[in-house]
């Protein structure tokens, strides 16, 4: 029972890990504290829905056309919506609250739009759904799968991050934008392309778990919240806390819906928020400023 | 320290007395279509008032509405077949100002952004637990709400709603409360090192707010006669309030009463014309709000009044 648990949680934790370093980075480097994360992994999910039961092509084929789909749209959110409230902010805290209501505001359309297209019914699709053997229990392939492929992708934003003279010029912009400016890295581009690469990676977090979860249009609100809370917990701006802080939400969400009831995952997760809060309220890895 | 007023206070109470004493006679006009426009309309300024009396000076954007007008209902399904209605609605207001001190302990030491984060999910959160509790428990989800009470009363009850909010927001602007408050929202810092206890000053306004917009909800649960979570913790009451108090201007006390109006007309409108594009086109109308209003329609206003005086001086 209990190593079934651990690896159910280490193989939903991949997914939920790739989904909160989106987040991370469009918090941490672009400043934007986007609440419409869920409905771009919704959008993801419907994406590969609609491209696995309307053209057979296999989620894992489709990632190849909606992470860049993902990353351009993003762009473009962060260049035409995001860039004039970066303008017209007299300070941190004024771009704090324009960007909570702007992408608040998105939640809707982007919502809205799904609700157009989909209605409110609940979807799945059947994807390498065959059991495998893991540590004495089965799990299904596609958890698997999925998991291998967000491993995959945290390990070469990790290398991308720290092994390239971008990735350091945006880990520099996390830390702080004004000395990156004085070391002649352009911060409104570093902040567009973490902006963007953070929805893709988000992008690609929601069509892995479309291969095994049950999803509708308005669900996001509850993807949202997780990634939030991860970010806040791993420490914002940190790739590792929230790799680290997606596990352990994975655990403890795990360890609830099978021993208790699946109905109050997300007081899990608020309970996690609140010990966060109230015991290190700077994240695992974050520093106190 | 209410008293003594300035001329302009005395006309403007004496004003919206006999606005309110005009209002309440419109039962006797209409009980069908207009009485029910009315209503929502009446229940939307008190929310938007109560959540502008909090998030207007603080800065802090709750998005937590739904989670206390839901509550608010769910105590009347809860009460109302035992207890007289005066208290229920005292339990749904302790319920309300409950849910608010759980929050504003939990956040409201940190920065905003743990308080916003917080208040965005918790409606989802006590729907949540709301449904564990009924299937657990009580083996039903929905359930059925039997309270004499007619659309009249209800309306007239809103109105004393909307001036107990209207009427808390003037005379908190008037004490040491409100000016703590000010400091706050200008910058917290300063306001913690001239002695303000900001978070005990956060916590107690987010703990009105609770209350009267539980109230509302409470007031307005026998017009739903059934009711289940779904229904109760709808997350369109959050994103409504927020969108009316700014486009009509958080900052100012009479803001959000001009921004429900136009916006419950135009919610009525698109609700009738579009109803399967309902919520992309709201999500439109509030990016516009937040992008080309940003100070709301009173910011607005009183800008081209002040225009106009500069002119005519």
């Amino acid at each position: 029972m209990l190593t079934a648990i651990l690896v159910a949680s280490v193989l939903l934790g991949g997914a939920y890990a790739l989904m909160a370093m989106g987040l991370t980075l469009q918090y941490g480097v672009a400043r934007i504290m986007n609440l419409a994360t869920g409905e771009t992994l919704m959008g993801a999910a419907f994406g590969s829905f609609w491209l696995f039961t309307a053209m057979q092509l296999s989620p894992l084929l489709s990632l190849l056309f909606i992470v860049p789909l993902a990353f351009a749209i993003n762009w473009a959110i962060y260049r035409w919506l995001l860039t004039p409230l970066v303008r017209r902010a007299k300070n941190q805290g004024m771009l704090e609250v324009d960007s909570i209501l702007a992408t608040f505001g998105l939640l809707f359309v982007i919502e809205g739009a799904m609700l157009a297209g989909f209605g409110g019914n609940y979807y799945s699709y059947s994807f390498l759904a065959e059991p495998v053997t893991l540590l004495g229990h089965s799990f299904g392939l596609n958890r698997v799968v999925a998991f291998g492929v967000a491993a995959l992708m945290a390990l070469a934003l990790y290398l991308g991050l720290n092994r390239t003279r971008y990735g350091t010029a945006i880990r520099a912009v996390a830390v702080d934008p004004v000395a990156a400016g004085l070391v002649a890295i352009d911060v409104p581009r570093a902040a567009a392309f973490a902006f963007a690469l953070g929805g893709a990676l988000t992008a690609c977090g929601g069509s892995l778990l479309s291969m095994f979860l049950t999803f509708n249009a308005s669900m996001g609100v509850v993807f949202t919240m997780k990634a939030l809370i991860i970010v806040i917990m791993g420490g914002v701006g940190d790739p590792r806390g929230a790799v680290i802080a997606a596990f352990l939400l994975a655990l403890v969400e795990t360890v609830v819906a099978a021993l208790v009831d699946p109905g109050l995952t997300l007081a899990a997760t608020y309970l996690l928020f609140v010990l966060t809060l109230l015991f290190r309220p700077q994240g695992l890895m974050g520093r106190r400023t | 320290m209410i008293f003594p007023m300035q001329r302009r206070e005395v006309i403007a109470v004496v004003a919206s007395t006999a606005a309110l004493a005009l209002l309440a006679g419109l039962p006797l006009a209409d009980d069908g279509f207009w009485l029910a426009l009315a209503i929502s309309i009446a229940s939307y300024v008190a929310m938007a008032t109560a959540w502008a009396l909090f998030s207007g000076p603080t800065n802090y954007v709750s998005l937590a509405t739904a989670a206390f007008f839901g509550s608010g209902a769910y105590v009347v399904s809860a009460l109302a077949e035992t207890a007289p209605w005066p208290v229920v609605l005292v339990a749904a207001a302790l319920v309300g100002a409950l849910l608010a001190l759980a929050t504003g302990l939990a956040t409201l030491r940190l920065s905003g952004v743990y308080f916003v984060i917080f208040s965005f999910g918790l409606a989802e959160l006590i729907r949540q637990l709301v449904t564990y509790y009924q299937t657990q428990v009580t083996g039903s989800v929905g359930r059925y709400i039997f309270v004499t009470i007619s659309a009249s009363e209800i309306y007239w009850q809103l109105l004393g709603l909307c001036a107990i909010a209207l009427f808390t927001g003037w005379a908190i602007q008037r004490s040491r409360l409100g000016f703590a408050l000010r400091v706050i929202g200008d910058d917290e810092t300063v306001a913690a090192h001239s002695g303000i206890d900001t978070a005990r000053v956060k916590v107690l306004l987010f703990c009105i707010s609770g209350a009267l917009i539980a109230l509302v909800g409470a007031v307005m649960a026998p017009r739903f006669t059934y009711i289940e979570p779904q229904i109760a913790y709808n997350p369109m009451v959050s994103f409504q309030v927020v969108i009316m108090a700014l486009l009509g201007g958080s900052k100012r006390l009479w803001g959000p009463l001009v921004g429900v109006i136009p916006f419950v007309l135009l919610h009525e409108w698109i609700a009738g014309r579009f109803p399967n594009h309902t919520h992309l086109l709201l999500g439109m109308v509030f990016l516009l709000v937040v992008y080309f209003v940003p100070q709301g329609v009173s910011g607005w206003l009183e800008k081209a009044w002040r225009r106009i005086r500069g002119e005519s001086a």
